[in-house]
Parts: C-alpha cells; structure tokens; sequence
C-alpha cells in the first residue's frame, strides 16, 4: 500500500509537469489548430535557461531558496514567452494563411532548429543541477515519507493551472482567445484583434512550458538537450487525452497520464514506462478521439 | 515521355552505373546511403506526397524489414536476399494492422500516431521483445547475401545492388503515379470531399498508399540489414524517420526527380562538408521553416498533368 501511494505522489508531480506542458499545446492548437512541435523545445530551453541564471548569477545565495527560487521561475517564465513570440513570428505567421499542414511541417523544422541550437550551445551531455538549492526534507504523512520537493512541485503546478483557468475565464483577454478558439472569423468580426489573441497564446503557453523545464530540472537534477522530445510527445498525449484544445482538459489529461505512467512504470514493467504513454495515446484516438472533455478531431466528410 | 528525354534518362543512368570504376570505396559508400535512403524516401513520397498522409514513423517499418530479414537469416540460415519479399510482407502487415484504425484521423493526430508507433517499436527492440530482438545491441552475424553464387562484400557491389533496387522502384513507382491508383491518390490528397463525391473510397486508398509505402520501406531494411550485416535500434530512431520525411518535403512530395535530388543533397551534401557535420540537423530544420514559408512546393515539385486532348477534340467534331 506504502508504494501505492508513493508511486500515486510521484505520478501527481509528473503528471503536473505534463500537464503545464499540455497547457501550452492545447492553447496553440486551439486557437490555430496546430501541433506547435517546437513546445517541447521551449520546455527545454526553460530548463537550460534556468540552469544558466541560477549558476552565473547565484540568486539563491542573495535571496534564500524560496524568494531566489520564485525569482529565477519568473525570469525564466519570462525569457521563454519572449522565444515563444518570436517563433510565432518568424516560422508561423508567414504561414498564416497556407495549408494547415505547412505549418506543421515549419512547427517541425522550428523543433528540430531550436533542439540543436541548443545542442550547439549547451553541449550534447547531461547538464547537473545544483543540488543545494530546494529542502531535502520529507514530510511524515499518515505512516508515508513523501520529499518536500515533490510537494512543492506538484503545488506550483496547480497554483499555475488555476491561475491560467482564472486568467481565461475572468479577463477581457482570455476570452478574446475564448472566442477566438471557437471561430476565428466570428471573433474579429466582433472586433477582436486575433494577433494579438495569437501573441497572447505564444506568451502565456511557452512561460508555462519552460516554467516546466525549470521544474523538471530541479526535480530531476540532471537536464538533456533531447529531453523534451520525450516530455513533449508525452505532454501532447495528456491534451489529447484530455480533450485537445480544451483547457481544464489539459490538466485532467496531464495528472492521469502522470498516474498511468507511474503505475505504469511500478506494477507492469519499468523498461516499457516510455512505451505506456504513447499505448495510450493510440488506444484514446482510436476508442474517443475527442478525448475525454474534448471536441471531435475525425476528418468531416 | 518524349523518346528523347527516355534516350536521356537511359543514357544517364549508364554512366551512373560506370561511376564506381572512379571512385574511391569512402564515396561509393556515401552513394551508396545515398540509394538506400532514396528508395526510403521513395516509399514515404507515397503515403507523404502522393496520399497527403503525414508519416512520421516510417523508420519503424524500415525496422521491421531490417529485423525480419536478421532474425529468419541468423536463426534458420535463409539467404537474406530472399526474405525480401517476405520482409515487405511483415512491414505491409504491421502497417495494415496499426493504420486501419486510424487512417481517418486528421493529418496532424496521424502525424503524431506515427511518432508514438515508431517509439513503441524502438522500445520494444531495446527490450528485446520475445527475445528475439537482441536488445539494445542488436543482432549481428548477418550472413553476407549472394546472387547467383556471387557473393557481395565490398561497397561496390553493393553499389550495383541498391542502385539497380532504386532503378527498379523508380520504375515502378512511376507505373503507379500515372496508374488509376495514382490519379485517385492525388485526388483525394488535393480535395477529399471533391474525390469522395466522385466515388473514390478514400480510406481504402489512403491506406492502400500506406501499406505499400511500408512494405516497400520493408523491403529496403532487408538491404540494409544485409549491407550492414550488424542491426540494432539506434540506427531506426525517430531522427531517421524526420530525415525521410525532410527528404521528401525538401525534394518536393509527390516528385520522383525531386525526392532524387533531396537525397542526394541532405545525405550528400553533409558527407562534402564533414565540418559541419553538427549542425546538419540545424540546418535541415532551418531549412524546413524557410521552405515552407517561401517554396512550399519543394526544390523540384511535380509537373502539373499534361493530357493530351487533340484526339478527345477531334472525335467531337466528326461526330
């Protein structure tokens, strides 16, 4: 039972970093109806970036762990909507008014771009966290020892995902993207600025996907130019599951396929832990693609 | 074709086949990667360029025609080269299973089924599924194939092998663009409701184009498998699958010249600029974000179809 429940902790802390990261899929896809492959690679980028600000400019030492923590997440946050515009800028805009599948292929190549850019940068080894920064402790919860860290996780995933549900419920803004997610036509007829909706969606998905990256980093400790090919592909399949381009459906998708996958990877077989994220992706869109609280996907005929 | 541009293509294709007697074994090698993936991309231009299928997993059936061939040949001593068609049997049968279901979804979720399909496959030679994949080392102790006796060992004769393999699929494959197969592919990839209206069964088609699109791929893994004598999963990861596909988008879909002359640069080119072999993969992806927004069509796209209407025309007036 002890592991159950370990395993059910850890699952909930995965599956909220998918989640942040299918938060960030499902907002392009539902607003331009495209797979923006180059998420994964802004999700890694937050984690190299973070990685960077927290060696060169040791805000933890100056400000304690928890406010020189929160600072980095924000500066990271930052940096990375910034890259999420400008991709949007130069390899999807132009492609605005050309076939869907175009865009897919630049989304692509931006991907492919951006991981070896990264490559080139950082190097193709594994990259080493400071291990000093967040409490080693665990807190003693009816009989379990669960790790401060993956509490602290699993609590900014949620805090994050509330604070995005508020945002695109309650502002002006978010239901501009509301409606420009539903018929982009309708919504400028109506006198909404869609580039700007498209501006906001490629701020608020990237800063949630590299606040990912830096979470996965301290989580983890050790980050790869590859790793998020695998994060991505996983986070895609929680939208999908989930219900793609539907928000809370992101979050649902992301916390169930962070518990399949952790009982995945404990009751059946920890070699084919890769294997049962993508099992369930192919078994979603063939019983219910429109996933769980989502829209139909089958090509209408 | 006019009996000019066939005089031309023949007689381009018999220097081709000199070309060896010049080159050192380094650069026939390269030529001859160079023919293993153009009957690759080749089979992907069929799902991608002819049936508009985005197939981003067709290393998995190029796998599954490598390991065929390497499990029958090293436990039961068949001579890999006649496990081809059977190789191309497995790969088609794979793809029919995993495709049928899906084959109605949109372009991108396919897209995306066909990543996810070729990680499973590589997962499940790393872990050496039924124990018989070898696991993350692979297979080795191909035996070396031979024809008519002749046993094939160095570049060269390979060479002769791939090339007249691409010869062949080429001609074929042309067979099938200007086929009634061909026509509705196109069809359906240019208006799905338009080709349905006039009675194409486009889930049949599409899947027909993807079954023979792997089974082909199946049947180059044997090649491979028998060039390389060694497989193991890393040499089918999804990079593979994303260099067919940069091949054929680059080249221009749906173009046999084009898909050539994709291959020829984006496994060439790198081989004549060593030094920069880290950023090739940067450069593909930059390449692709260009092409898209300023040539979608690709370097060589195909011609639009030329119909010869003059006795159409003729037949009108007399009657």
């Amino acid at each position: 039972m002890e592991q159950f429940f370990q395993q059910l902790t850890n699952g909930l802390a995965v599956g909220g970093i998918y989640a942040l990261i299918a938060l960030g899929y499902t907002m392009v896809y539902g607003v331009l109806k495209l797979i923006n492959f180059a998420h994964a690679d802004l999700f890694t980028l937050g984690a190299y970036l973070g990685l960077t600000l927290l060696t060169s400019m040791a805000l933890t030492n100056h400000l304690g762990p928890l406010w020189g923590t929160l600072l980095l997440a924000l500066m990271v946050m930052g940096l990375i909507a910034l890259v999420g515009a400008l991709l949007d800028r130069v390899a999807y805009r132009p492609l605005r008014a050309s076939p869907r599948l175009s865009a897919v292929v630049s989304a692509l190549g931006a991907s492919i771009f951006l991981q070896n850019t990264i490559m080139l940068v950082y190097g193709a080894r594994f990259q080493v966290y400071p291990q000093n920064i967040l409490p080693k402790a665990a807190i003693e919860l009816g009989g379990l020892s669960i790790p401060v860290v993956r509490l602290m996780v699993l609590a900014t995933s949620v805090i994050m995902m509330a604070a995005l549900y508020l945002f695109i419920q309650k502002t002006k803004i978010g239901t501009a993207i509301r409606a420009a997610a539903i018929d982009q036509g309708a919504a400028r007829l109506m006198g909404i600025d869609v580039n700007r909706v498209i501006l906001m969606v490629f701020l608020v998905g990237p800063s949630l996907g590299g606040l990912a990256g830096l979470m996965v980093g301290l989580y983890y400790g050790q980050i790869n130019f590859t790793m998020g090919w695998n994060y991505g592909l996983k986070a895609f399949t929680a939208a999908i599951l989930g219900g793609i381009g539907n928000i809370p459906g992101a979050m649902v998708g992301g916390l169930l396929l962070g518990i399949i996958e952790a009982m995945g990877a404990a009751y059946l077989s920890m070699a084919w832990k890769d294997a049962i994220a993508f099992c369930v992706l192919i078994m979603i869109l063939i019983v219910r693609p429109t996933g769980l609280l989502g829209e139909r996907v089958a090509e209408k005929v | 074709m006019s009996k000019e541009k066939i005089i031309l293509t023949l007689a381009l294709t018999s220097l081709f086949f000199f070309l060896p007697l010049f080159l050192n074994t380094y650069w026939v090698d390269v030529l001859n990667s160079i023919g293993i993936y153009a009957i690759l991309a080749l089979s992907l231009n069929l799902i991608v360029g002819h049936a508009g299928l985005f197939n981003l997993g067709h290393a998995a059936f190029y796998a599954m025609g490598a390991y065929t061939a390497a499990i029958l040949n090293t436990h039961f001593h068949i001579p890999v080269l006649w496990l081809i068609p059977l190789c191309g049997l497995t790969s088609g049968l794979f793809a029919l299973i995993i495709a049928r279901p899906i084959i109605h979804l949109r372009g991108d979720y396919l897209c995306i089924v066909t990543i996810g399909v070729g990680e499973i496959v590589r997962i499940a030679l790393i872990n050496n599924v039924f124990g018989i994949t070898g696991g993350a080392n692979g297979i080795f102790g191909i035996a070396r194939p031979s024809v008519f006796g002749f046993v094939l060992r160095t570049p060269h004769h390979f060479f002769y092998l791939i090339w007249i393999f691409v010869c062949v699929t080429i001609y074929l494959f042309h067979l099938l663009e200007y086929s009634r197969c061909g026509r509705a592919l196109n069809y359906l990839r240019e208006d799905e409701v338009a080709a349905e209206g006039n009675g194409i069964n486009t889930a049949h088609y599409k899947l027909a184009a993807f079954v023979v699109g792997a089974a082909w791929a199946g049947m180059v893994g044997n090649i491979y498998a028998a060039k390389m004598t060694i497989i193991s999963p890393e040499s089918f990861s999804f990079w593979e699958s994303v260099l067919m596909f940069a091949i054929v988008i680059l080249g221009g879909a749906g173009s046999i010249p084009g898909v050539l002359l994709g291959s020829f640069l984006i496994v060439g080119l790198p081989e004549a600029f060593r030094e920069f072999a880290n950023a090739r993969m940067l450069i593909f992806g930059a390449a692709m974000v260009v092409m898209m927004i300023f040539r979608t069509q690709g370097l060589l796209p195909p011609h639009p179809r030329m119909y010869d209407l003059s006795g159409a025309v003729e037949g009108e007036g007399r009657g």
